[in-house]
């Protein structure tokens, strides 16, 4: 039996736009691109998890842009991660605590362990650490991976995040290859939900929703154990859009469909927001088009591409056990 | 005697126990109280993990205890732990201390205590659990501590030391200590254990002071520093590596003190050099076959000493040289390889050519490759380096740089 023996935060949820305190834990000294979500998830994330709290980031954007040496823009106190440990980086810490707590050491509080990464620190390089951190039931802790879809800090590759036919540095369109990127996006949430059983919350969440995001994020630091929340950030420079869209794109991801929003807490799953309207045919799936044009990594895309594209979304949501989650039916649950 | 049976001897007086060298460092990280234990699986090294868990399974020993999914994740959990303030415990061997590399970089440029056990072991390929020293001296420019012990006596104490050592405020460095695969990991010996309030006495809490990662102290631990402080950064790692030293002395002094337990020079021992005319160096196990072919070549009259290294880093240059300089000739023998390096030689071998480089007298300097995988140094290997270096000695022109024990 796992037993988390030091005391849990309590967070509520915030009611509302107006009850969210103004207090900021990550504040000026960056220099992340203008229109950067990675950024506002940041600062939300800090927002939501209060003054005690420990961060611990891995490389990548919001490593690199956040903390030039002397202008740091964190309030609460904050560690670098090598790039494939956010996993290890938040199992060390709390399990660090928890034996100084337990053996008298240390006072005995609720201390919030969050570890970040990129898609390419956490879908690559650090699946197999997070994925162990996450059968872990005796530490409190959450891994937040910030999904911009390549890896950005580096000059735009790649990631095993990356869509489908974008336009990376080390994918780029050529005269006799249009689409040197054919590997379709990572499941990570969905893969880590149905593959540890034990993990009592993980979320994907949009910051374009973000009240719903840092209510996720009180949820999972709160609920006692390891938990995963995965964030699709809209990124201005990898994704080359202008930097005012920012908002408008990460609705897209979700109203088009791309992006389905869920919590699966204490083994149940709930969809939330539009993906939820979706799900219940109160509302209808935009093209993905309309997310997709908006886009200059995909300004290549040909209508044969928009139609693949479309036909994997519409896969997803008809043929999917769980739409964005389970990628794969019973023969039982034959149509 | 079983884990448990040991764990209980530490409460009275101090206790005779017939363990391993892997077992005696599991008994220092019991006395020492560590908070937080990563294991995962390679041998030879495994061995102390088990003995752990096997105290910590029968309620002798209060930590967390991960078993970590690769050595990358073993190497990155204690880190972390530590800069909360928790004493912490790893190892590994061969290639899994490879795997971990990118970790071993950062923890001392991160200024983070660390006490792990390398269970040396060959580097695959080919595939060889026996010792080498490949493993651990792949971090030597790092600014790892690293230090060889040749029984399982001295790994126990040497692990104590370790942490005071690492601990130390004006050190704040991870530190290795280096068990000879087999030789000395699976070799059981009759080991003096310390009483636990002997080693509170002599073993303070690790107090992490304004470096430590809390809510209470909101610090940004490792920054972007780029050109503009990267060096200044470096430098500060580097005056802790060169107060290392000091701190190493004070530390076995006050060792001897309290725990009663004394190890002449720290740094390397001697072993029948008052009237040497060559001595042979060499770091780990294989000072028991050199000291037997010693005891067989004195008899014979051939005045040969040996002088074992036990830190490798810091490197006691200076005092290494002086000692060194009075003799008509030196054989080095690595457990070790440097391909491509000045005369081909072995790390060792290097390192003493350079301390004695300064110096104004340079004995005549042959490098020895022997014993590598596993392979046993026998008595005769040792006489026959003895008979090179003696002729080196008398003018005789020889190889900078031999294997020994090799099939041709």
């Amino acid at each position: 039996m796992a037993t988390i023996d030091y005391p849990l935060p309590k967070l509520e949820p915030f009611k509302g736009q107006k009850k969210i305190p103004l207090e900021e834990f990550f504040t000026s000294g960056h220099r992340t691109c203008q229109g950067c979500e990675s950024a506002l998830v940041m600062k939300m994330m800090a927002k939501a998890a209060g003054p005690r709290t420990i961060v611990l980031g891995s490389t990548g954007c919001m490593y690199v842009a956040n903390t030039t040496y002397y202008s740091t823009s964190w309030v609460i106190p904050w560690m670098h991660t090598q790039l494939g440990s956010s996993g290890s980086a938040a199992l060390g810490t709390a399990a660090g605590l928890k034996a100084l707590m337990r053996k008298g050491k240390m006072k005995k509080e609720p201390i919030n362990v969050i570890a970040f990464c990129g898609d390419g620190g956490g879908a690559d390089m650090g699946l197999s650490a997070i994925s162990a951190t996450l059968t872990h039931p005796d530490y409190n802790l959450l891994i937040l991976m910030y999904d911009n879809e390549s890896y950005a800090n580096t000059d735009i590759q790649l990631s095993g995040s990356t869509p489908y036919g974008a336009n990376t540095t080390f994918s780029p369109p050529g005269k006799v290859k249009r689409i040197l990127h054919h590997r379709w996006k990572k499941n990570m949430a969905g893969m880590l939900a149905a593959g540890h059983p034990e993990c009592k919350y993980i979320a994907t969440v949009d910051m374009s929703y973000g009240l719903q995001a840092m209510n996720c994020v009180r949820k999972a630091l709160s609920i006692g154990g390891p938990t995963f929340i995965h964030s699709l950030d809209p990124c201005p420079k990898g994704w080359d859009y202008d930097p005012m869209i920012s908002h408008d794109l990460g609705e897209l991801a979700v109203t088009t469909g791309v992006w389905p929003l869920y919590e699966i807490e204490n083994g149940l799953l709930k969809l939330y927001g539009k993906t939820k309207e979706i799900a219940e045919g109160r509302y209808k799936r935009l093209p993905v088009r309309d997310y997709l044009l908006r886009q200059g990594r995909f300004a290549h895309f040909k209508d044969e591409d928009f139609d693949y594209f479309q036909s994997k979304i519409d896969q997803m949501w008809e043929k999917w056990l769980y739409p964005g989650i389970i990628p794969f039916r019973a023969e039982l649950d034959k149509e | 005697m079983t884990p448990t049976a040991v764990a209980e001897s530490t409460k009275g007086t101090e206790q005779t126990a017939l363990i391993t060298g892997s077992e005696a460092i599991a008994v220092a990280c019991k006395l020492a109280d560590v908070d937080v234990i990563t294991g995962y699986p390679i041998r030879p090294y495994d061995t102390v993990i088990q003995y752990i868990a096997q105290l910590i399974a029968d309620g002798e020993m209060d930590c967390e205890y991960i078993v970590a999914e690769g050595e990358h994740s073993q190497f990155e959990i204690v880190k972390h732990a530590s800069t909360v303030g928790a004493r912490v415990f790893c190892g590994s061997s061969g290639v899994g201390w490879m795997y971990a590399f990118e970790c071993l970089t950062v923890t001392p440029a991160l200024r983070v205590p660390m006490v792990v056990m390398v269970g040396n072991r060959a580097l695959d390929d080919p595939g060889a659990f026996g010792v080498e020293h490949n493993d651990a001296l792949a971090v030597r420019d790092l600014g790892w501590q690293l230090v060889w012990v040749d029984s399982a006596q001295e790994a126990l104490d040497t692990a104590l030391i370790a942490y005071r050592v690492a601990e130390d405020r004006r050190i704040f460095l991870p530190c290795a200590i280096s068990c000879d695969g087999a030789f000395l990991t699976h070799s059981q010996a009759h080991v003096k254990i310390p009483p636990q309030d002997q080693v509170n006495q002599f073993l303070p809490r690790y107090d992490r002071g304004d470096l430590l990662l809390h809510p209470d102290n909101p610090i940004s631990v490792a920054p972007q520093a780029n050109e503009d402080w990267l060096m200044e950064i470096r430098r500060q790692t580097a005056a802790a590596m060169d107060r290392s030293m000091g701190v190493i002395r004070e530390a076995y002094k006050d060792y001897e003190k309290i725990i009663g337990r004394s190890y002449g020079n720290p740094f390397f021992e001697e072993y029948m050099t008052d009237d040497a005319d060559i001595v042979l160096v060499g770091m780990g196990t294989l000072s028991t076959p050199v000291k037997v072919a010693i005891r067989k070549m004195r008899q014979e009259g051939k005045k040969v000493g040996l002088v074992r290294v036990r830190w490798f880093r810091p490197f006691a240059a200076e005092e290494l040289a002086k000692s060194l300089s009075r003799f008509k000739g030196i054989g080095v023998i690595d457990r070790d390889f440097s391909l491509g390096s000045p005369y081909a030689s072995g790390v060792l071998t290097t390192e003493v050519r350079t301390a004695l480089y300064p110096a104004a007298k340079h004995p005549p300097i042959i490098g020895f490759i022997c014993g590598l995988g596993g392979r046993e140094v026998t008595v005769p290997d040792v006489e026959k380096m003895s008979d090179i270096t003696f002729a080196a000695a008398a003018g005789k022109a020889q190889p900078a740089t031999q294997w020994i024990g090799v099939r041709e």
